[in-house]
Formats: structure tokens, C-alpha cells, sequence
């Protein structure tokens, strides 16, 4: 199976990167988790009324799902930055490093507060009193007597925090921060499953290996043994140089950074606009698999420079807007608030949609003789529908709701891979497929008309962020994708990647992509 | 000098008092033991001397200063004191604990050593063998040993003790606090020692303070106690080690 091969091969290339990432992310989280714990445990053992507090507030930290708390950071990050640059001039980064930084250090604080607390208050009462009668005051006490009796328990505690900041590290690729996690959000987008068992895995091992290691350090602290501990902190200085050494080297220089969102539609398109800029001599970044709330804030405030984004989302997410005034108006109002109110660039739209579009089997479609959502209607209440993680809560979705006066007894959210399994093994009726996706054609799946005109266009839109709007080096080597990229053709590319044989990667279908529009263009 | 005037200790602000209005005074040199049964407020009474508890009400003064006005810490530093349950640091060694008051003090490396050395040996704990052992692989007489080590490192005039040898075995108990009395008595120390065996308090004190209910109801030398008891209490406490005896003595009586 070559193709396998080559994916490890290139989940191999990518790994000095992602790892390097990931362990310096973790680091720091461990290390500003312990610093801002310990004494706050410490303290809060000492003051009984603070030990609930203190604890309780971890412990909700803790119910709190992964990449919610990731993705909340984000949004907190801007508010302060805009801040700081209003109050004291200077403004930091909300995306990447700092959001994935602050929710993993919280997630960290509740192992050590708790095993901190407990293991000081679990010290034999009859030492404690000792101490105070040999005339200890009370910080000699702590440090020569209490500290170093419940170091063993503390140190379990920061073992269970870094196994825990390990393996929700691999949340942070949404936040814009990359990690091992690159490989799971990519490979599930992709179906590649080699990339995301790759990704996995390295986590696992990763986290086992320091498990381990900070293990054999408990060991030597219960057992008083210099060498266990001189051996684990050794084996964790190695794991921390080996995997960051290699991030001095790729040191980012001044470049164009492009972002996507995690479908493969965007990784391919993200991979042709790198091509792109590069052709036209600029360094790039990527930021991959950015979740689409996130990206549009990041674009505006220039942490990314460019993205492809739908007329649609914007028109109802960032516009807040609810009327429908048509395709090419709507495009025309888009453009104009994008540069007005945002200061952002318009490079062009692409030339497909990738709209929501109601999809069934065709042979389901056909003996109920539904051909549009007016012949949906009747048979929905008995039907079961599957979406993607979006659609119900959007405003287009109450609005075609309330023009055909659809209701489904059942609402299904999938990642947009296993919905068009659901729909195939009968477990859904209908989906809201995307219109520019492969697998409508691939699978012969029926979409249905919408005649009354209640789903908005999704035109594929290039936006330049504020800083580089006016760059003309960087329009002039965009301009080429300007209506370039017909629907047809992008289904196609789609299916090259999401097809279960011989898959291609993102950025073969782009080269592709690339080589076409340059023999269009001549 | 220790001087207890009208020392009283509520836990309670209106509950019932754990020490009332003890007056006691020690002197240089006396071995002085409080006697009563459990709860009877003779460790609340040790704990104020070294202000590990403060008094509700009452003084307690060493040589005349009231030791209000003497810092804690440092009152602790020159005060040893002893536990049943010893309390050594596990994580430190035998010599490690001994030495800890110094260390606190901030004597010289070399002054440390020496006298760690010596304190162990005065204790019969041979340096040589002991000072590198952690606590938990000692016996229980051999930490307690450890502990009176440490409390005498530093050298205190006063010694606390609370109810030192009551969790080991006879024999043990007995030659520890025979071996204690000497130490008393060859380094010139002040000693209160918490008990609630008559018997020991017979031995070892020159003076005895039998409490009952946080007051203390009689202090006098073993002999005046046996002759002169104040009540039925105390003549009941005091005969107790004689009843023993005589039943001892007619157990082993040769046929």
C-alpha cells in the first residue's frame, strides 16, 4: 500500500514540528499551572475557608469540554488585547500560542491544588507539632518539614496534570496553536487515518514517557534516592531539548500566513494560495484547521493574512444580516462592508459555491418522488436529518425552516465525513450536504431544489487581512484564482482527497489546481 | 524559675474551663511532675509554659519575665520539650534530627557536628551507629531516645516532657526514665514532666502536682503526699502504686 506509506512518510516530515510545538506548549502550561497552584494551594491549606473556593473552582474548570475552553480563549485574548492596545499602546497575539497556553494551564491547576491541599492537610499532627516545639516559625515549618513530607503527593499530582496537558494539547490546532493534534483535526478531515493514528499515537507516547519518567521521580522522592531522581529529571530534559531544539531552526521569518478551516476543500485551496504567494516570492506560514468562528476575528486583527471564506457566512455571522438581495448584490454589499467596516481585502470570489444543499439518496428521493424541500415537507416529520456541527443553530436554517415549514423528528450533528456515511447506511434521511463536495456526485446523492430561494449564496471569497489589504504584490499574485475554480472542478478535487481508494493529498490536488488555471490563464 | 500564676484555658468562651486558676512554681533545678487522669488539662499546662497554647487568662513567667513578652519562637528554641508520640521528621536522619535546633539557632557547621556527636552518645544512641539512620527504622525506645536527643541539643535549662515513656515497654520505660533522671540531675536541668502513672511520678519527682478537672488540687514531695493526702482523690491516686505492690508481692511470695 504505497499510499499508506507515503502518508506516514509525510506525518514522519511533519513530526519535529508538531512535537517540538506540543512539548513547549505543554511545558509551559505545566510550569505556569504549578507556579500559580502551588501557592495557591499552599495558601489555601493554611485558610480553611479558602480551601473550598479554591478547590471547587478548579473542579468546574475541569467539567469544562476541551475545545470549548480552548475556543473561549480566543475571543477573552482579543477583548484584552484590544485593551492593552487602547489603555497602554501594546497588543499581543490572541491566536495560537497564548489561548492554547491559558486553557491548558488552568486544566492543569486542578491535580496539583488538590493533591497539594490533601497531602499538607494528611501530615501526622504529632511532626507538625514538633515542628512548631523545636521553634521552627511557620515558614521554616513549610519548607523544611511540611513541603518536602507531601512532596511525593504534590509530585503525583503534577504527574496526573502533565498526562492531562499532554493529551488535551491535541485541542489546540483549532486555536490556531499547532501540536500533535494537527495530525488528528487533519487526518479526520481528510480521512486519513494514517495521519490521525499518527497523531495518537505520538500523544500517547509522549504522555506515557513523561508519566514515566515523572513516576520514577515520585519513586526517588519516596524512597530518597538521588539517583532515581537525577535519572528522571534527565530523561525529561532530554524529551524537552530533543523535541524543541528543532523550532530554533524553522525560526518564523516575516511572511504571509494563510489559514484555513478544517475541511479539505480549505486545505486544498490554503495549499494553492501558499503556491501562489510563493510563486510570487513570499515566505508563507500556515495556520490549519482553524474553526470558523475563530478565523474571521483572527483575519480582522491580522493574525492570519489570507483565507478563503463563503459569501453566505458572512453575510449572516459578521454582517448579522437576514434579508437575501441575490447572488451578485449580495457579493457587491459583502465586499463593500468588508472594506468599510473591517479594513479587510477583497481578492475575489472563486468561481463555485459551496452552499448548504439539502442531499438524499437518489433512490430514496425517487420512490418518494421528493424533488425539492416543497415535496420534503410533508414526509419530514418522520424523517431524520444529519447535519454538521453548525447548521441548527444558524439563522439560515430557522429561515428555510420557516419558509417550507420543515420539522424533522430527529436532528443528527456529524463531522461532515460520517454524515454522508449516515445518510448511506439509512441511519439519516436527508443531509445538508455542501454543494461543492465530491461525494454528491461520487455517492449519486439527490439534492433537492430550493424554489422559493430561502438558502443564501455561499460564494467562495478570498479576504486579505487589514495589514496586507493593500499590498499589491500580494493581489497581484492572488488575482490569478480570481473566478478561476468552476464548481465542477472543485467537486472533482474534493473527490481526489475524500475518496476511500487511491486518495490524494491536499496539496497534490493543488498543484494540480495550480497547473490548470496557469494554462487557462495563457 | 517557672512560675504559673492563675493560669486558666478556655476553649469555650463560656464552656467549662480545661485549666482554672493554677498557681505552681518550680525551681531551678526541680523535677516536678502534674499527675491526673486523661484530660485533666496537664498537657494544656505544659503547651502554655512554651506558648504552643496561649492562656485565657493568668501568667506564666521564667525567671521573673513574663513570657508574653518573649517571643515564641524564640522561647521555643530554648525550651526542650518531649512527646509520647516523639514526632521526629521522617524525612531527616537521626543526627539530622538531633540537630535541627542548632540549625534553627544558626550555629557553625562544626559546632553543629560536634555537638550532635555528643548529644547522641549522652543519650546512649552511639553517634556512630545512629546519626545516619532514618526514624522509621529505629526502635520505639531508640526514637524516643532520638527525641530526647533533639529536645537537649541546643542545651535548654528547661525540659518539658509529655508523658515521654508512656508508650513503650517496661522495661524499656524504666531504664529510659532512670537514665533521664541522672541527665537531670548531671546537667542541672528544670524539668515538668506530664504522667499518669503514679508510679513514675513517685521515682522520678521530687515534687508532685496531682490535677483533677483542670485544677490542681495538691502539690508536695512523693513522701507528704503518701502521709498527707488532701482528699479521698488523692488518696486513692497515691495508694494505687502500693495496692500493686501488694498484690505483686503476694503473687511472687514462695509457696
Amino acid at each position: 500500500m504505497s499510499g499508506d506509506q507515503e502518508s506516514f512518510a509525510a506525518a514522519w516530515a511533519q513530526l519535529p514540528e508538531n512535537l517540538g510545538w506540543h512539548v513547549l506548549l505543554s511545558l509551559t502550561a505545566i510550569a505556569l499551572g504549578v507556579a500559580i497552584s502551588l501557592p495557591l494551594a499552599i495558601f489555601s491549606a493554611r485558610t480553611p475557608y479558602l480551601r473550598r473556593p479554591a478547590l471547587a473552582f478548579a473542579s468546574i474548570v475541569q467539567t469544562i469540554p476541551g475545545l470549548a475552553m480552548l475556543a473561549l480563549f480566543y475571543p477573552i485574548l482579543l477583548g484584552l488585547s484590544a485593551f492593552t492596545k487602547a489603555r497602554f499602546g501594546f497588543g499581543f497575539p490572541a491566536l495560537g500560542f497564548l489561548p492554547a497556553l491559558a486553557a491548558l494551564t488552568l486544566y492543569s491547576m486542578l491535580p496539583v491544588l488538590r493533591n497539594t491541599i490533601t497531602g499538607l492537610a494528611g501530615l501526622d499532627r504529632a511532626i507538625l507539632l514538633a515542628a512548631r516545639a523545636v521553634g521552627m516559625t511557620r515558614s521554616q515549618s513549610l519548607l523544611s518539614v511540611e513541603l518536602p513530607l507531601a512532596a511525593p503527593v504534590i509530585l503525583a499530582g503534577i504527574r496526573t496534570a502533565a498526562v492531562w496537558v499532554i493529551g488535551t494539547a491535541t485541542l489546540s490546532t483549532p486555536v490556531g496553536q499547532t501540536s500533535l493534534g494537527n495530525y488528528i483535526f487533519t487526518g479526520l478531515q481528510t480521512e486519513n487515518w494514517i495521519f490521525v493514528l499518527f497523531g495518537c499515537v505520538a500523544a500517547a507516547l509522549l504522555a506515557l514517557a513523561v508519566d514515566r519518567l515523572l513516576g520514577l521521580a515520585e519513586d526517588g522522592l519516596a524512597r530518597r534516592s538521588g539517583v532515581r531522581l537525577a535519572a528522571s529529571a534527565l530523561g525529561l530534559s532530554l524529551i524537552v531539548v530533543a523535541s524543541i531544539y528543532p523550532l530554533s531552526h524553522a525560526a518564523e521569518k516575516a511572511s504571509i500566513v494563510v489559514g484555513t478551516k478544517s475541511f479539505d476543500e480549505q486545505y486544498i485551496l490554503g495549499s494553492l494560495i501558499e503556491r501562489r504567494l510563493k510563486n510570487a516570492g513570499f515566505a508563507t506560514t500556515r495556520r490549519d484547521g482553524l474553526g470558523s468562528t475563530v478565523i474571521f476575528d483572527a483575519l480582522s486583527h491580522n493574525d492570519i493574512d489570507v483565507y478563503v471564506d463563503y459569501s453566505g457566512t458572512i453575510w449572516f455571522d459578521d454582517m448579522k444580516r437576514r434579508d437575501l438581495p441575490g447572488r451578485s448584490e449580495l457579493l457587491k454589499q459583502m465586499a463593500r462592508w468588508l472594506k468599510n467596516e473591517k479594513q479587510i481585502g477583497f481578492a475575489g470570489a472563486l468561481g463555485f459555491e459551496n452552499a448548504y444543499a439539502f442531499a438524499m439518496t437518489s433512490e430514496k428521493a425517487k420512490a418518494l418522488h421528493i424533488r425539492t424541500l416543497s415535496d420534503l415537507a410533508s414526509y419530514a416529520p418522520r424523517m431524520k436529518i444529519g447535519g454538521d456541527f453548525e447548521i441548527f443553530s444558524r439563522p439560515e436554517w430557522r429561515s428555510v425552516a420557516r419558509a417550507y415549514g420543515l420539522s424533522f423528528s430527529i436532528e443528527r450533528q456529524y463531522q461532515p465525513t460520517f454524515m454522508y456515511r449516515a445518510l448511506l447506511s439509512g441511519d439519516v434521511d436527508v443531509i445538508t450536504a455542501f454543494s461543492s463536495d465530491g461525494r454528491i456526485a461520487q455517492y449519486g446523492l439527490t439534492l433537492l431544489g430550493d424554489p422559493r430561494g430561502a438558502l443564501p449564496p455561499y460564494d467562495a471569497v478570498l479576504l486579505v487581512s487589514p495589514a496586507h489589504a493593500a499590498d499589491q504584490r500580494v493581489l497581484r499574485a492572488l488575482k490569478p484564482l480570481d473566478d478561476a475554480i468552476s464548481l465542477n472542478v472543485m467537486q472533482h478535487a474534493n473527490l481526489e482527497v475524500d475518496r476511500d481508494r487511491d486518495k490524494r493529498s491536499p496539496d497534490e490536488v493543488a498543484s494540480e489546481l495550480d497547473a490548470m488555471i496557469a494554462s487557462d490563464r495563457r | 524559675m517557672i512560675t504559673l500564676s492563675k493560669l486558666t484555658k478556655r476553649y469555650q468562651p463560656y464552656g467549662k474551663p480545661a485549666v482554672l486558676d493554677v498557681d505552681l512554681t518550680v525551681d531551678c533545678g526541680e523535677f516536678v511532675a502534674l499527675i491526673g487522669p486523661s484530660g485533666c488539662g496537664k498537657t494544656t499546662i505544659l503547651s502554655m509554659i512554651n506558648r504552643l497554647i496561649e492562656p485565657s487568662s493568668g501568667v506564666v513567667a521564667i525567671d521573673g519575665t513574663n513570657i508574653r513578652q518573649v517571643d515564641p519562637v524564640a522561647l521555643r528554641r530554648g525550651i526542650g520539650f518531649v512527646f509520647q508520640d516523639v514526632g521526629l521528621f521522617p524525612h531527616l536522619t537521626i543526627g539530622e534530627n538531633a540537630a535541627i535546633t542548632l540549625k534553627l539557632i544558626g550555629r557553625a557547621k562544626r559546632e553543629i557536628r560536634d555537638r550532635t556527636r555528643e548529644v547522641l552518645d549522652l543519650v546512649r544512641l552511639p553517634a556512630a551507629s545512629f546519626q545516619d539512620r532514618y526514624p522509621a527504622t529505629l526502635s520505639g525506645g531508640q526514637r524516643q531516645r532520638a527525641g530526647l536527643a533533639r529536645a537537649l541539643a541546643a542545651k535548654p535549662r528547661i525540659m518539658l516532657m509529655d508523658e515521654p515513656f508512656g508508650a513503650l515497654d517496661p522495661l524499656i520505660r524504666d531504664e529510659l526514665a532512670g537514665d533521664y533522671r541522672n541527665l537531670h540531675d548531671s546537667l542541672g536541668l528544670t524539668t515538668i514532666l506530664v504522667t499518669h502513672d503514679m508510679t513514675e511520678a513517685i521515682l522520678l519527682a521530687d515534687r508532685i502536682a496531682v490535677m483533677k478537672e483542670g485544677e490542681v488540687l495538691q502539690v508536695a514531695p512523693p513522701k507528704e503526699l503518701i502521709a498527707n493526702p488532701v482528699n479521698d482523690f488523692v488518696a486513692q491516686l497515691i495508694e494505687s502504686p502500693r495496692r500493686r505492690a501488694n498484690a505483686l508481692a503476694a503473687v511472687m511470695r514462695p509457696q
